[in-house]
C-alpha cells in the first residue's frame, strides 16, 4: 500500500521543505536588505539588547522585523483564503481580490478609521465582516442563479466597483480618513505596527490550523453538489464554514496591508499545477509560497528603486495582472464541467 | 431492504412525486424507468432527504431515514448524482473520500480505510488508474472510479443516476455487467436508466415512473408484456425469446 497514489506523495513532502527554504531565504533577505543594511551581528545583538539596542538593531525591531512579518502572514493568509474560495465555488479564476472580498474587507477598514478605530482587534473583525459579507452573497448568487464560472467572475467586478465606490463616498465625507489613500488601495506594508499585527498573525494563525483540520470536507466538497451529500455531508454548512474562514483569512491581510490584489490567485494556482489539487497539500504549501512570495516582492518593492519605495501591490499587479490573461487565456479557470 | 411508502416530494411549491411506494431489496438490481420529467431523479433525492419538500416514509433495514443522520444514511446507502463534476484530484484519493462518512472530525483516513478504498479500485478494475489525474480520463473509467467510491462507502444500498450516460455502448455493457455482479454480490442496486434494452436485460425488476408515481413494478418480462412501455414512451420494446435479449422495433418513418 505504500507505493499507492493513496498515501501521502514524496514530492509534496519535497515541495514542503522548498518551500521553507524559499520562505526563510526570502525573510532572510526581507531583514537585512533595505536603506540601511543590517549586519547578522546587528540582528543578534537586537535580540539580546531589546528595544534598547542600536539604530541598526532598532530598525529590526520597529522597521524590518514587523514589515517583514507582515508581509509573510498576509501573502500565507490570501493565498490560503484564495486557495479555499477557488475550491469552493470550483472556480479557478476566483480570489479574494477578484470576487471582492478584499474590497468588502476594505470598505469596512475605511468606515473603522472614519470612526476612529485604527488597529487592534475591532479592527479585524469589522474586516472579516466586510469580507464575509462579500463572498456569501457572490457565492449565494452564483447558486442561485446557477451562475457560470465568467459571471461569478462578473459579479466580483460589480462588487468592485460598488465597494470601491461607497469606500471613496466615505472618504469624501470624512477627508482626515487617510486609509484610502493610494497606498491602501494598491497595498503596501509600510506602516505596519505591532499592535495591528499581533491581532492578525493570531487570527490567522488559527484559522489556518483550523483549515487543515478540514481539508478532506474541502475535498469533498469539489466532488459537487450532490455527490458530496451522498458522502454525508451538510454541504450548506460546509460551504458557510469555509467561505467563513476564507474571510477571515482575507479580512486579517486587508486590514494590516490594505487591497492587496492576485496573490491569492497566483500562488493556490501555481501549487495546483505542480502539487495537484489535494487540500491537505494545496493549503499548507500556499501558506508558505504565497508568504515568501509576497516577502520577496516587498523586499523588491523597498529596494529595487531605492530611494524610492513603491507599494507592494504594484509589484503584485505587475505579475498578477497578466498571470490572470494566461489562466484566462489557457481556459483552465474552473472544473472540467461548468 | 429500503422501503418507500407512500412519498410524495418536489421542488418549491411543485409536487413531482405523488404517493410513490416501492422497495429496493439487497442483491437484486431494479432499473427505474420513465420519460424526461417523470420524477426518476426526485425519486433517489426524495430517499436520500436531499430534497427538503417530502412526505411520507423511507426506511433503510426497518430504521426510518428521518431518524438517520446524513453520515449514518451515507454508511448505509451509497449515491452517484447525474452530471458528476470532474475532481481534480487522482482516481486513488477520489475512491479513498469514499470512506468520508466512516469518519469524525477531524477526518483522517486511517490504514483500513486506504485498504478498503483499495480493495474497490481492485473490484472495480481500475487499481492500475489510481494515480491517474481524473480529469485526463475517458468517460468510462470515470464512471468506474465512481462506482469504486461507492464501493469504499461500504454500504449495502448503491443508487445510480443515469449511470450509462456519455458511455459509448461497450463501456454501457462493462457498467451493467459490474452492477449485476454487484446485486450478485448481496448489495440492493437501483439505477435510474435510459436505455431500455440494457435496462431490461440486465436487471431483477423494471419500475415505470410517470408523473411521480409507479405505474409498473415487476420482472423485466412482465413488464415487457404489459405493454405500458409503448404507452409512456411510443416504442416497441421486445423480447427475444430464445436468447432472452431485448430489442426495439424500430419502423423507419415514411
Amino acid at each position: 500500500m505504500k507505493n499507492s497514489a493513496i498515501s501521502y506523495p514524496k514530492k509534496n513532502r519535497t515541495m514542503l521543505t522548498v518551500g521553507i527554504i524559499f520562505l526563510a531565504v526570502t525573510a532572510f533577505l526581507g531583514i537585512t536588505l533595505g536603506s540601511t543594511p543590517l549586519s547578522f551581528e546587528e540582528i543578534r545583538l537586537a535580540f539580546i539588547n531589546g528595544f534598547d539596542s542600536s539604530p541598526g538593531g532598532r530598525i529590526f525591531l520597529y522597521v524590518r522585523l514587523p514589515r517583514t512579518l507582515a508581509a509573510i502572514i498576509c501573502g500565507a493568509a490570501l493565498s490560503v483564503s484564495g486557495a479555499v474560495i477557488q475550491g469552493v465555488l470550483a472556480n479557478r479564476l476566483a480570489s479574494p481580490s477578484i470576487i471582492g472580498v478584499n474590497s468588502g474587507a476594505g470598505l469596512a477598514v475605511t468606515i473603522c478609521t472614519a470612526l476612529g478605530i485604527y488597529g487592534g482587534w475591532q479592527l479585524s473583525l469589522f474586516a472579516f465582516i466586510g469580507g464575509f459579507s462579500v463572498v456569501m452573497l457572490v457565492s449565494l448568487s452564483a447558486r442561485k442563479w446557477g451562475a457560470s464560472r465568467g459571471t461569478v467572475i462578473l459579479i466580483g467586478v460589480a462588487m468592485n466597483s460598488l465597494l470601491g465606490a461607497i469606500s471613496d463616498a466615505v472618504v469624501t465625507f470624512f477627508p482626515d480618513v487617510g486609509v484610502m489613500s493610494n497606498n491602501f488601495k494598491v497595498g503596501e506594508f509600510s506602516s505596519v505596527t505591532y499592535e495591528r499585527i499581533i491581532p492578525a498573525i493570531i487570527l490567522i494563525l488559527l484559522t489556518t490550523v483550523v483549515l487543515l483540520t478540514l481539508t478532506n470536507e474541502l475535498d469533498v466538497l469539489t466532488l459537487g453538489e450532490d455527490n458530496a451529500k451522498g458522502l454525508g455531508m451538510n454541504t450548506s454548512l460546509m460551504r458557510t464554514v469555509f467561505l467563513l474562514l476564507s474571510a477571515l483569512l482575507a479580512g486579517c491581510a486587508v486590514s494590516l496591508a490594505g487591497l492587496i490584489s492576485f496573490v491569492g490567485l497566483i500562488v493556490p494556482h501555481a501549487i495546483r499545477r505542480v502539487s495537484g489539487s489535494k487540500a491537505s497539500s494545496l493549503i499548507p504549501q500556499s501558506a508558505i509560497f504565497g508568504g515568501g512570495f509576497v516577502c520577496l516582492c516587498d523586499t523588491v518593492a523597498r529596494t529595487a528603486f531605492a530611494p524610492f519605495e513603491i507599494p507592494v501591490g504594484i509589484i503584485m499587479s505587475f505579475f498578477g495582472a497578466p498571470f490572470f490573461l494566461f489562466i484566462l487565456i489557457k481556459g483552465k479557470g474552473g472544473h472540467s464541467r461548468d | 431492504m429500503i422501503e418507500i411508502n407512500k412519498l410524495s416530494a418536489g421542488y418549491g411549491k411543485g409536487e413531482v412525486l405523488k404517493d410513490l411506494s416501492l422497495s429496493i431489496g439487497k442483491g437484486r438490481l431494479l432499473s427505474v424507468i420513465g420519460a424526461n420529467g417523470s420524477g426518476k431523479s426526485t425519486l433517489f433525492n426524495a430517499i436520500l432527504g436531499i430534497v427538503e419538500n417530502a412526505s411520507g416514509e423511507v426506511s433503510a433495514d426497518g430504521k426510518n431515514t428521518k431518524e438517520m443522520s446524513r453520515k449514518e444514511l451515507a454508511r448505509k446507502i451509497a449515491y452517484l448524482a447525474q452530471g458528476k463534476s470532474v475532481p481534480d484530484m487522482t482516481v486513488g484519493q477520489m475512491v479513498l473520500h469514499g470512506r468520508f462518512p466512516h469518519l469524525s472530525y477531524p477526518r483522517r483516513y486511517s490504514e483500513k480505510d486506504r485498504k478498503i478504498a483499495e480493495n474497490a479500485l481492485l473490484q472495480t478494475g481500475i487499481a492500475e488508474l489510481r494515480e491517474k489525474p481524473m480529469p485526463s480520463l475517458s468517460g468510462g473509467m470515470r464512471q468506474n472510479a465512481y462506482i469504486a467510491m461507492a464501493l469504499a462507502q461500504d454500504t449495502d444500498y448503491i443508487l445510480l443516476d443515469e449511470p450509462t450516460s456519455y458511455l459509448d455502448i461497450a463501456h454501457q455493457l462493462q457498467l451493467m455487467k459490474t452492477l449485476r455482479s454487484l446485486a450478485d454480490g448481496g448489495k440492493g442496486i437501483a439505477a435510474v436508466m435510459h436505455d431500455l434494452p440494457l435496462a431490461f436485460g440486465f436487471s431483477d425488476e423494471i419500475a415505470v415512473v410517470r408523473n411521480g408515481r409507479i405505474e409498473a413494478c415487476d420482472s423485466p418480462e412482465r413488464v415487457c408484456a404489459s405493454g405500458i412501455i409503448k404507452e409512456i414512451f411510443g416504442v416497441e420494446l421486445l423480447r427475444n425469446e430464445e436468447e432472452g435479449y431485448y430489442y426495439y422495433k424500430l419502423v423507419r418513418a415514411g
